[in-house]
């Protein structure tokens, strides 16, 4: 027990910056071994209560610890259908690793860094097994969405034997997972792998195909003759700040900044032909994950200075934490308790500059947080290149304000039934950021596999008649 | 794979593809666009539709040759395929029956406004389209035009046909000529579009602009085609295409537009180099 927890192998910082290779390396198998030895076995396991979806963290410890690397993973699948990816992105340390008991003394286990290890060794011995699926019921389920939810939620469908097609509005899917985090992070193989296996397990993935515009949920139903659909749209909105400049060039939001990057490759420019330009000097503002992300891809495009300016304090960041320290050793500036106050731009409209106030830590405000408050006389002004707003992403409104009936609460996230995730109509599903605003990976997956237990149960009972499929109005005739 | 089932050079450096796209076909309304990425390396960009055929599942698409991925798809066969085409996008062209809508086209504009003139005069309106051009050869789509317009006036830059001078010229005459009509609808570079905004303006005469910002996604996620219509940000990919023309700023649309000049010139120039050597091919280039 006085094992040390075991450390992740990770490129330099000074080598890592030149690069999109992932940062972490992840566990030998020999390191693998050990790490899970160091796991109590605890009779009643907090880290299990810590995990969202409740996965049975002391079970597929115990196999990796016996050598049964597939049986770990297929323990760790009864629950969460994208181990490779929630192990390298969960914020283990505000859900399973937190509440570890040996961490009460001691490092608690690395068990996101095990769940990582048993799915890549899957994957690279080539071994992944598809699930067995139930067999056809006839029905037909239309997902919106290519993003963790909806992968979530086809995966489950599928093994019901439901027919599942997958609406994507972008070329390539995966969403979030493959527009918004990075390479570094999470290499898109494995995104590409989990979509793969979803294949093999039946489902459709139809890309560029955008509800809302291509096709609404009415004509889904109507029509396409889907019987059911979950919408998965997650948080495509951006949000700007609303200070004076923001329309200068070279001012974006995360979202474009990061499409570019990660989606359209945009650091491969002239040979992918999608251009990013950061100049010598990058101001990201906000400090969650998105803002981390795009801290770091700023200082991978070459840029000199990458600052991220945030106005309340570290403690307060919102980012994965090891996120913000390997930022940390990449050498960006973080300057804390600083408010963007006006973007400055020359007559030809670029930006050239950004003003910052100082603020300190008041009162605290209704969620208990200490709010920050200006000081005044302290605003500066530093010379910007590029600015980039990633102070947090909203319902995008395509797909909702094409379905009426469809209640949404008022900053337009889809409003559901927590136990069976049906929205106001019938046979109409929802979960993921859609419905709880910008969240993690892991919590959208858990939503779709809800839904995809409500959807499976709202089937059987349109198939003995207890329901019906709703009569929708067309949007907008 | 969107199939191009045809390219046509219908002036030069203007293409008319015809893309099987049915569910495309079967949604579109005058106004609205589609995304398309012609393959593995290249980038999305908007085009508006020109035209659809629900029965036949095909949308038309007339392309301009400006920069590296225009000029990559002039030189496309039929029976190769985009890799993706989004759509319908944008918020479609409200029409109704307004009275007498007057159609200002300008350039690769005209593409644009060509379903935008059937819908209004489908909608029962008297349709009176000024098309204007560079030369001769760059007032597309005449024919098309002429069918959809009770009556038609051409401007060109250097006179070779029709009236000498820009499409403003003519349509200060038509309204001196023929009285305020109930709608302008203009299409064609924004400072065209500009030009048209300020000469109505001060006639009250209501009118809408179709914008061509820089796109990325087309469906309202990223931000990067946003513009200022009466002081707030819209974003044109959703919010638009078009808005009051009176209320956009055109100055920011001007500016915004110039982000990637210097990245389109290196892209431009590449592919020129790439293309020349192979037309030359047997010469040794050093």
């Amino acid at each position: 027990m006085k094992v040390p927890r075991h450390p992740m192998a990770t490129q330099e910082p000074l080598e890592r910056i030149r690069n999109f290779a992932e940062v972490a390396l992840g566990y030998s198998p020999e390191f693998a071994l050990e790490e899970a030895q160091r796991c109590l076995q605890c009779a009643n396991p907090p880290c299990v209560k810590g995990c969202p979806v409740g996965i049975d963290i002391p079970a597929f410890v115990q196999l990796i610890r016996q050598g049964d690397f597939t049986g770990s993973l297929a323990k760790i699948k009864e629950t969460n259908t994208l181990p490779a990816i929630c192990g390298r992105v969960c914020p283990q340390e505000e859900q399973c690793e937190v509440v570890c008991v040996l961490g009460k003394k001691y490092q608690p286990v690395a068990i996101g860094r095990l769940e990582r290890f048993v799915a890549d060794w899957e994957r690279h011995a080539g071994l992944s097994s598809t699930p067995q699926l139930g067999a056809p019921t006839g029905h037909k389920v239309a997902i919106v969405g290519s993003g963790p939810a909806g992968l979530a939620c086809a995966a489950e469908l599928a093994r019901f034997g439901h027919k599942v097609t997958i609406f994507e509005a972008l070329h390539k899917p995966g969403g979030v997972l493959v527009y918004g985090i990075p390479q570094f992070r999470l290499p898109k193989e494995i995104v590409t792998f989990e979509i793969d296996n979803l294949s093999s397990m039946g489902v459709e993935m139809r890309t560029d195909f955008v509800i809302g515009k291509t096709a609404t949920v009415h004509e889904l139903m109507n029509g396409h003759g889907y019987d059911a659909v979950f919408l998965g749209t997650g948080a495509g909105l951006p949000y700007f700040l609303g200070i004076p400049g923001e329309n200068y060039i070279g001012v974006l939001s995360a979202n474009e900044f990061l499409t570019r990057v990660n989606l359209m490759k945009a650091y491969d420019f002239p040979r992918m032909d999608t251009p990013v330009r950061t100049g010598r000097r990058v101001a990201v503002v906000g400090s969650g994950n998105v803002a981390m992300d795009c801290l770091r891809v700023a200082k991978r495009l070459g840029a000199d200075e990458v600052i991220c300016v945030y106005r309340r304090t570290r403690n307060e960041s919102p980012a994965r934490r090891e996120e913000l320290e390997h930022a940390e050793e990449e050498a960006i500036d973080f300057r804390w308790l600083s408010a963007p106050v006006a973007i400055l731009g020359n007559n030809e409209g670029f930006v050239t500059g950004l003003r910052i106030q100082k603020m300190e830590l008041g009162e605290p405000d209704a969620s208990g947080r200490r709010r920050p408050v200006p000081i005044e006389g302290s605003e500066y002004e530093i010379p910007i290149d590029t600015i980039v707003i990633a102070i947090g992403q909203g319902p995008n409104p395509l797909a909702t304000k094409s379905t009426p009936g469809l209640e949404l609460n008022r900053h337009g996230n889809i409003v559901v039934d927590e136990a069976t995730m049906m929205t106001s109509i019938a046979g109409v599903f929802a979960g993921g950021d859609i419905v709880t605003g910008a969240a993690t990976v892991i919590l959208a997956m858990g939503a779709g596999k809800q839904a995809a237990l409500g959807i499976h149960a709202w089937l059987g009972r349109l198939a003995r008649g207890e329901v019906a499929k709703p009569e929708l109005a067309p949007a907008g005739a | 794979m969107f199939k191009v089932l045809s390219r046509e050079e219908i002036a030069p450096k203007f293409h008319r593809f015809v893309v099987a796209a049915p569910e495309i076909a079967r949604k579109h309304r005058p106004g609205q666009f589609v995304m398309v990425l012609p393959g593995g390396t290249g980038e999305r960009i908007p085009l508006t539709i020109a035209a659809s055929d629900a029965e036949a599942g095909t949308i038309t698409l007339v392309v301009q040759e400006v920069g590296k991925t225009t000029m990559a798809m002039a030189l496309m066969s039929a029976g190769e395929g985009f890799l993706s085409v989004v759509g319908p996008l944008g918020t479609p062209t409200h029409i109704e029956k307004f009275g007498t809508v007057v159609c200002v086209g300008g350039g690769a504009g005209i593409a644009p406004m060509l379903p935008i003139a059937g819908g209004m005069r489908k909608a029962g309106n008297r349709v009176l389209s000024i098309l204007g051009g560079r030369t001769h050869d760059l007032v597309i789509l005449r024919p098309e035009m002429e069918a959809v317009s009770d009556e038609i006036v051409y401007t060109t830059d250097d006179g070779s046909f029709g009236r000498k001078g820009l499409v403003t010229h003519a349509l200060a005459d038509l309204i001196a000529a023929k009285g305020k009509p109930n709608l302008v609808v203009a299409i064609g570079p924004a400072i065209m579009m500009k030009a048209v905004a300020e000469l109505t303006r001060p006639l009250a005469i209501p009118t809408l602009a179709s914008l061509n910002s820089i796109m990325v996604d087309g469906t309202g996620m990223c931000g990067a085609c946003r513009i200022s219509v009466d002081g707030k940000t819209k974003f044109v990919c959703v919010d638009g295409p078009e808005f009051n023309a009176h209320q956009v700023d055109f100055d920011l649309l001007i500016k915004r537009l110039r982000m990637y000049l210097p990245e389109e010139q290196t892209a431009r120039e590449r592919f020129l180099a790439d293309h020349e050597c192979r037309a030359v091919a047997g010469v040794a280039r050093g």
